[in-house]
């Protein structure tokens, strides 16, 4: 199965500031297939949690997204109100990174699920049962006595679980997963990986991971898009990308995540910082530290250029180096 | 590896906090935070503590540095009780001993400038303005840091020139020991890069001693000699960075690796076993070895007795019944 | 790269109206204490016999009192009495509300416990009976006023500086400075306090107000200032009883009470939008 379910087509996002506009993303396009995992990584600051904002219209009033966000062929920004919020939860879901936040410390945790679950219509007794059920899929032990605890009551892995549960309540073709464990231990982690890759499994659910950890793209992702600056600069099969990093971003990157002990030498850095993103000019926002940049990095976009089927990126340079 | 000197001895170290402090409470609970720890420190030795959350690390650190007084065992730097030193082996101890804590934007004062900041410690010491200002701008150097930001406040910074500076001031006092605790994990990856080649380069040439403690086993292999795992307060695994890493023995140690995220998807169909259940609580610590309800081997000699140390080789001891 | 935190903060000074309205109002009573002798054309004692009540007029534009003083000269002297107020009342109170909340906030414990019983028996009795049995004992003059009315108020105030002080003292920051060796009193003092000034200044700006409404009160009730100081509380109580014949004797007292109340209050609200945002991002 590998239907396109998410499109995003030169999507553009500018965010007023005091004096004049940032450019939190500049033109990125990719999509995201049914069934299928789909990481967006880069440091902080990069626009990967503003992408995925912009696709549930959760973005601020200072924000002018412009190009095309398509979900089952249906343009998300030209929806009234009323109709992305039927899309939010529906068809969307959506985990942040802290779940503490996310529920309502007064209700008990499968009170709020039931709640989310009765919007479709369903009786209280009823959606209770499927309560439990979702306890059940999601592997939360003790599902019975889970369901009348209070968030204070849980572990930050509980919680996360049940955010999970809340949102596969109503059965989302799309879970949008924003960083969703980085507050939590390794081993908890694990086990939360462990559910996404559950939930493609059994439910074909397609799941959009945002996170700065690119030991979770390995664990779990199918396809991944490197961000850098609000700039997609590489995307591909998880296993190409990790087996051969194109783009100069990509493979400094991948360099300097500590693999090896210090004895086989220091990891690579990255020279140089972020540059400021006030304006949308052309030219590749990586040039300034890029060890390959020419003239023309500077004053043109890139282009983007096919490695394989599944596996792009954009440099004018990137394939010299081998 | 050479012989090398202890430069910190921690003997039977426990750290116990009483939870219920309220005005009319009869019983009172303890947590057991560091439960019954020793441990030798050698010069010039990088070690990593690892554990998750609950396990007692940090507080380690505290205890270590003296931030927190120990309810049992003592504590020895440079062959100097902590507990009982003099007023002056104390104020030694502290420019012996510096730290680091994980987050970059609490780690200085707000209200400093960056110079008067790194400048604090060697005043406090009793250097006179003029050098101490002379140092400041030497030690911001040796991080690799410009000039020109020794007259910016920290929130004018970045998370990695924030940590820089963190270290900065931490090594203008010339420590001989340095407590990390999370030096990176509030950080990018090409900064943490930055950061932990900047540790590793300032260890080298100072002939420095790290304690680093972080959950990330990744930056543990990658920085440290040895490890230290702890669960709940206790210590169940020491050894060898590379025996740890790759040929562990507690249960524990070994699912912690195979938590541990790899960053090579064709590893993914590795055999792989998911710990069950969340860390433990410290108030309500179980019977026995404390590990044993998420332990995928317990026996039924687990839940009864708590398991003594085993030495595997000279440097590499674990706590558990399976290995005796 | 280099503006400092002071600097920033004139610059954001400029574009807040609660800021210079506030300000300017502050300022204009300033000015009027300081140049009092200049501007009213009498003094404040020794009226003119013949010219009682005289209602506003061009030689006495808001007019005289019971005993033929210039009201508009009492009221400018008066500026001074409210202004001596504010300062050493509220001078009082941060002192206490600083030292107390900082000692209990950074060291907890017994005697903490004992300075927060201490500190909410204050609030069991109502601020004003407080302040009357303490001027009963003390004695009716202005200073034991303000003595007493700081004494009821500097409860609040410490408990603000001690929550504050609990949250900062387990910032890393402050466990670095106890690492390489800080005294008890320097991290009190050089850490927290630094990153507590901002909402200090808002504090006291805003419970000035009180303190100035609280001392007139009690002039009010005969047991603050005594006759003949131009106290506008005690000129308002004394022209309630000329209400119907001179009313101005009670409302113009009044106002400039409620335009030097406002003043603080303004300002308060204006420091508060340019200061907290910042005491918000330290956590």
């Amino acid at each position: 199965m590998s239907e396109e379910l998410l499109r995003l087509e030169n999507v553009c996002i500018d965010y007023k500031v005091r004096d004049g506009y940032l450019s939190a993303v500049k033109d990125v396009s990719f999509h995201i297939n049914r069934s299928e995992i789909f990481a967006i990584v880069g440091e902080s600051g990069c626009g990967k949690s503003t992408v995925a904002h912009s696709i549930m219209r959760l973005l601020g009033k200072n924000a002018k997204v412009t190009g095309s966000i398509l979900f089952n062929g249906r343009d998300l920004q030209a929806l009234s109100d009323k109709e992305i919020t039927g899309v939010r939860g529906h068809d969307i879901g959506m985990i942040f990174q802290n779940p503490l936040d996310s529920l309502n410390p007064v209700y008990t945790t499968g009170n709020q699920v039931n709640e989310a679950i009765m919007l479709d219509g369903v009786d209280k007794l009823e959606g209770w049962k499927k309560v439990i059920e979702l306890y059940k899929d999601i592997k939360m032990p003790d599902p019975e006595k889970r369901a009348r605890a209070f968030p204070h009551e849980m572990s930050g892995g509980m919680r996360q679980r049940v955010m999970i549960a809340m949102m596969l309540s109503r059965n989302p073709a799309l879970l949008i997963a924003d960083e969703p464990t980085t507050a939590l231990d390794v081993t908890i982690e694990a086990q939360i990986l462990e559910i996404i890759s559950q939930l493609k499994r059994e439910f074909h659910t397609a799941i959009m991971l945002i996170t700065h950890n690119f030991g979770l793209v390995a664990e779990v992702a199918d396809r991944v898009a490197i961000m850098y600056a609000g700039e997609l600069v590489e995307e591909g099969n998880v296993y190409e990308v990790f087996a051969h990093p194109v783009h100069p971003y990509t493979r400094l990157l991948m360099a300097a995540l500590p693999r090896q002990t210090k004895r086989e030498g220091r990891l690579q850095t990255i020279d140089g910082t972020v540059p400021r993103l006030t304006e949308s000019k052309p030219g590749c926002r990586f040039a300034n530290r890029c060890p390959l940049a020419k003239e023309i990095c500077f004053d043109q976009d890139p282009p983007v250029r096919r490695l394989s089927g599944t596996h792009s990126f954009q440099c004018f340079f990137a394939e010299e180096v081998e | 590896m050479e012989q090398r000197n202890t430069v910190i001895h921690l003997e039977h170290v426990r750290k116990e906090f009483s939870v219920d402090n309220r005005f009319f409470s009869k019983g009172k609970r303890t947590v057991k935070a560091v439960n019954d720890l020793t441990l030798d420190i050698k010069k010039g030795e990088i070690l990593g503590l690892v554990g998750e959350s609950g396990s007692g690390k940090t507080t380690l650190a505290r205890v270590i540095l003296s931030l927190t007084k120990i309810t049992g065992g003592s504590v020895l730097v440079d062959g100097v009780d902590i507990g009982k030193a003099s007023k002056e082996e104390k104020k030694e101890f502290r420019r012996k001993v510096a730290v680091m804590f994980q987050d970059p934007a609490s780690n200085l004062n707000p209200r400093e400038t960056v110079e008067s900041s790194i400048m604090r410690p060697l005043v406090l010491h009793g250097m006179p303005k003029k050098e101490a200002r002379k140092k400041a701008l030497e030690t911001l150097r040796s991080v690799k840091m410009d000039e020109r930001y020794l007259y910016s406040y920290p929130h004018q910074l970045s998370g990695g020139q924030l940590q820089r500076i963190a270290i900065a001031r931490a090594l203008a006092i010339d420590p001989q020991i340095m407590i990390l605790d999370e030096p990176t994990s509030a950080l990018d990856v090409s900064v943490q890069a930055q950061i932990l080649n900047l540790l590793l380069d300032l260890q080298e040439q100072r002939n420095l001693t790290y304690l680093v403690i972080t959950h990330d086993l990744n930056v543990i292999r990658y920085i440290s000699d040895r490890v230290v795992v702890m669960y709940l307060g206790k210590m169940v695994e020491v050894g060898p960075t590379d025996v740890i890493c790759t040929n562990p023995s507690h249960p524990y140690t070994k699912a912690l690796m195979a938590a541990s995220p790899i960053l090579d998807p064709t590893l993914r169909g590795r055999e792989k076993s998911i710990m069950k259940g969340d860390p433990g609580s410290l108030i309500h610590l179980p019977e026995g070895c404390h590990f044993h309800p998420r332990c995928p081997c317990a026996m039924a000699l687990c839940a009864k007795e708590e398991p003594g140390c085993t030495a595997l080789a000279e440097d590499h001891q674990v706590w558990c019944h399976l290995c005796k | 790269m280099n503006a400092s935190p002071f600097r920033e903060f004139l610059r954001s000074c400029y574009k807040n109206l609660n800021f210079i309205v506030g300000f300017i109002m502050l300022l204009s009573v300033i000015l009027t204490a300081a140049f009092a002798p200049k501007i009213a054309p009498y003094y404040f004692e020794g009226g003119n016999p013949n010219a009682k009540f005289t209602s506003p007029c061009p030689e006495y534009i808001l007019g005289t009192d019971n005993m033929g003083r210039d009201l508009f000269s009492r009221i400018v002297y008066g500026t001074r009495i409210t202004l001596k107020v504010a300062l050493i009342g509220g001078t009082i109170q941060l002192f206490l509300g600083v030292v107390v909340g900082l000692f209990c906030g950074f060291y907890g414990g017994v005697v903490d416990r004992f300075m927060l019983f201490f500190a909410d028996l204050t609030w069991c009795v109502p601020g004003m009976v407080m302040a009357l049995a303490v001027v009963t004992v003390i004695g009716s003059n202005l200073t034991n006023a303000i003595i007493a009315i700081a004494l009821v108020n500097w409860a609040s105030m410490a408990r603000t500086v001690r929550a504050k002080t609990m949250s900062l003292k387990n910032m890393a920051f402050i466990e670095t400075g106890v690492a390489f060796g800080e005294s008890n009193l320097a991290l009190m003092f050089r850490y927290i306090l630094p990153n507590i000034v901002p909402a200090l200044i808002v504090m006291v700006s805003m419970s000035l107000p009180g303190t100035i409404m609280s001392t007139t009160t009690l002039s009010f009730l005969g047991v603050g200032s005594q006759p003949p100081s131009p106290d506008w509380g005690l000129m308002v109580s004394d022209g309630i009883k000329y209400i119907t014949k001179a009313p101005w004797l009670a409302i113009y007292p009044g106002l400039a009470l409620v335009y030097t109340v406002l003043s603080f209050t303004i300002l308060g609200e204006g420091l508060r939008d340019l200061l907290d945002p910042r005491m918000k991002s330290l956590g």
